[in-house]
């Protein structure tokens, strides 16, 4: 992916080649990066966006505050494991975590669609409460819109955060270094399918329930443990592989992981060999990779599969320098491949 | 997880290795018939763990890739028409046509559904009567059965708003489409082993005969494929040309038959034009006669489409083991899953697409 060196304002659009926006650019991979790179970055730019992280961290009056926004568009609102509101909450919650920051304070924004049940809204209204709860965070200030019917998927919330990040913690793609040890906080692909096997009306022997969970509380007991984390990030569209094929190139090293490690249950992986999909793009709502120096490793991981959400918790990989920019994984049968973006989401295959 | 787990055991697939290199005296060439096949073993690496002279070339199985252009254009034609839903299996939506994509006219406002089985369309019929549903048919003998079964309950339902677009096409023609190919440098076939759980594999015995060439019917996971790979060369070196069945956990050599019986009630063996290679004689399946009220051709009048390719594209000879992925100029360059300029490229079974996910771009010309 070129920088948009070649931007300028006699350019009516940068992405040219796309007379419409597809669903993939919004799926997490190439196309949403392409988005991000050559049309929001190149006229929003500035020092925090160009980190690409999941959240901004800005100094003010001499406090390091963590800033983060996520919109959830999930269909169905109410799925195995979880709902839209517990979702909106976490997954600020983690955003803000992932920045190594401690949560404090979440806006949210209802979009309703006209003739949404009351109940309905009641539910998710509650779990956002119960969420908030055990995120130790309050809901400050919010926006409530209602649109026509046929106008929105029933709900839409979006949630904003920020929260308190110490003085001497610094958590970036861009602190990675080689000899990093790599370390994933539990079995992936659960969300991806739990909402996949709801919305397509697929039934499984056993319910795929999604794994929507808050994360902040373990990475709060990494930092006061003082683990040297250098890179977290959470794993939620386009799945591990996306988060680290994007940390591998804004890091420029290369990140070499093992498939024989990774774990994914067997329900999860049954269904995804079912589908002809690869766990490793599917979305997760609960589960982070940390980039950790590699003395800390160890103890980093007995913390993690000490907290309920990181129990599953495994050393999947380490950093090296070169060839910088790429990730590779050792397959099951132990030989090498890379790992690279998908353009969209992944489809399922004919057979 | 049981069925899998022990087909991707890392000890197992190096033994198997080890076997192939022990038999294998002198240089070979074999060739993986189906797509699924070809992705596994790039994503596994199989390659990497074969002797150097033994040279997997990919096959013609990937339905999506052989689908013609024309076909495309014309399920693009019908699913931007108003009042249609139009279905199709997901890797479908990304390949390209003259015309653009399916996912295009999705992004449009057109009514283009992924579906995970035929039933599922005939279902959104009988759900949406106001309706014209439209599935797209593609695939090879494997998905043939269920195309069938929706043709036959929409019959015998009487539901009126259903049609097909139908591209199917049959792997053994296109096997000896191959071998009687003067460019053919395949020396043994790794036969698609979900293709004989419907067919068996009595059609491919009279092939390994005229072109005194192994055929082994083969499985999908790595060690399925390693013994696949080990038992051809082991004919190869003995001289023997047989038909020999490594996936026999799922393949008898009589095949389903009542699959077989409602693939021969619903369609008849008809010519098909395959994307890149060209018009094949008895290589498709088209709806019988009585049953062409339901091709989507004729009720909405678009037969006859022409299309021209983009000459650029290698696909039709990757498809016919001729070329690799990564001797097309384009590849990686000019056509990428963004940008394709052919199927090979998008669909999951396409031997392109293989590549450009799993191998590292200066590492092709090392096998």
């Amino acid at each position: 992916m070129k920088p948009a060196d070649g931007f300028t304002l006699s350019c009516p659009i940068p992405i040219a080649e796309y007379p419409t926006v597809l669903l993939a650019h919004g799926g997490g991979g190439k196309l949403t990066r392409a988005l991000i790179e050559h049309m929001f970055l190149p006229l929003f730019r500035n020092p925090q966006l160009e980190q690409l992280h999941d959240g901004a961290v800005l100094e003010l009056a001499g406090t390091k505050l963590a800033f983060t926004t996520d919109s959830y568009v999930v269909h169905p609102l109410i799925f195995p494991g979880g709902d839209i509101g517990q979702l909106a909450v976490n997954g600020t919650v983690n955003d803000l975590a992932m920045c190594g920051a401690r949560p404090l304070s979440l806006s949210a924004s209802f979009i309703i669609e006209e003739g949404l049940p009351m109940e309905t809204l009641w539910h998710i209204v509650q779990s956002m409460q119960h969420a908030a709860a055990a995120a130790g965070v309050a809901i400050v200030t919010g926006d409530t819109k209602v649109v026509d019917r046929g106008k929105g998927d029933g709900l839409f919330i979006n949630t904003a955060g920020v929260g308190i990040v110490a003085p001497h913690v610094s958590i970036a793609p861009g602190n990675v270094r080689p000899g990093d040890v790599v370390l994933l906080s539990g079995d992936i692909g659960r969300h991806g399918i739990a909402i996949m096997a709801v919305r397509e009306g697929l039934a499984f022997e056993s319910v795929i329930e999604s794994d929507c969970a808050p994360l902040a509380g373990l990475v709060a007991a990494l930092l006061d443990a003082g683990i040297a984390l250098h890179c977290l990030r959470d794993l939620t569209r386009g799945g591990l592989a996306s988060a680290l094929v994007e940390i591998a190139e804004t890091a420029q090293v290369h990140i070499a992981v093992d498939e024989r490690i990774i774990p994914v249950t067997d329900d999860v992986q049954g269904a995804c060999e079912i589908l002809g999909l690869d766990p490793l793009y599917v979305a997760n709502e609960g589960r982070f990779v940390a980039f950790v120096a590699p003395a800390d490793a160890g103890r980093a991981l007995e913390i993690m599969q000490t907290h309920p959400p990181g129990a599953g918790a495994a050393r999947i990989g380490s950093v090296a320098e070169d060839p910088a920019g790429l990730v590779t994984m050792t397959s099951k049968i132990g030989a090498s491949r890379i790992v690279s973006l998908l353009s969209g989401e992944q489809l399922p295959r004919i057979c | 997880m049981k069925f899998v787990d022990e087909y991707r055991d890392a000890q197992l697939a190096d033994q198997y290795a080890r076997a192939v290199a022990r038999i294998t005296t002198r240089p070979w060439t074999i060739m993986e018939v189906c797509g699924g096949q070809t992705h596994t073993i790039v994503r596994f690496g199989i390659d990497e763990l074969l002797p150097s002279n033994i040279t997997l070339v990919h096959g013609p199985g990937c339905p999506v890739c052989v689908t013609p252009v024309e076909l495309l254009d014309q399920a693009v034609e019908i699913a931007s028409r108003p009042g249609v839903i139009f279905c199709s299996f997901g890797d479908m939506l990304r390949v390209p046509g003259t015309r653009g994509d399916l996912l295009s006219v999705k992004a449009r406002g057109g009514d283009v559904r992924i579906v995970y089985s035929p039933l599922d369309a005939l279902r959104l019929a009988q759900k949406y009567p106001e309706k014209q549903v439209v599935f797209f048919a593609v695939g090879f003998e494997t998905t043939a059965p269920a195309t069938a079964m929706a043709v036959y309950q929409a019959s015998q339902q009487g539901i009126s708003n259903f049609s097909l677009l139908v591209s199917h096409v049959l792997v053994p023609p296109a096997m000896e489409a191959i071998l009687a190919s003067p460019d053919n440098r395949v020396q043994g076939f790794l036969a698609a082993g979900h293709v004989c759980t419907v067919m068996g594999y009595t059609e491919y015995e009279p092939l390994a005969e005229k072109y005194h060439v192994p055929i082994v019917v083969t499985g999908f996971e790595p060690v399925d494929l390693l013994q696949g790979v080990y038992m051809c060369i082991k004919q190869l070196e003995e001289g023997r040309a047989e038909v020999e069945n490594q996936y026999a956990r799922s393949v008898r050599r009589e095949g389903n038959q009542p699959a077989q019986q409602l693939i021969r009630e619903i369609f008849q063996i008809v010519p098909r034009k395959w994307r890149g290679v060209g018009e094949i004689p008895q290589s498709g399946l088209g709806l019988q006669e009585r049953y062409q009220v339901f091709d989507a051709e004729q009720r909405f009048g678009i037969a006859g489409y022409t299309a021209e390719e983009s000459g650029e594209c290698l696909g039709g000879l990757i498809l016919q083991g001729v070329k690799k992925p990564w001797e097309c100029a384009a590849f990686g360059t000019r056509c990428t899953p963004e940008h394709p300029l052919g199927a090979m490229m998008v669909s999951s079974e396409g031997a392109c697409a293989a590549y450009y996910r799993y191998r590292r771009p200066t590492s092709h010309e090392t096998r």
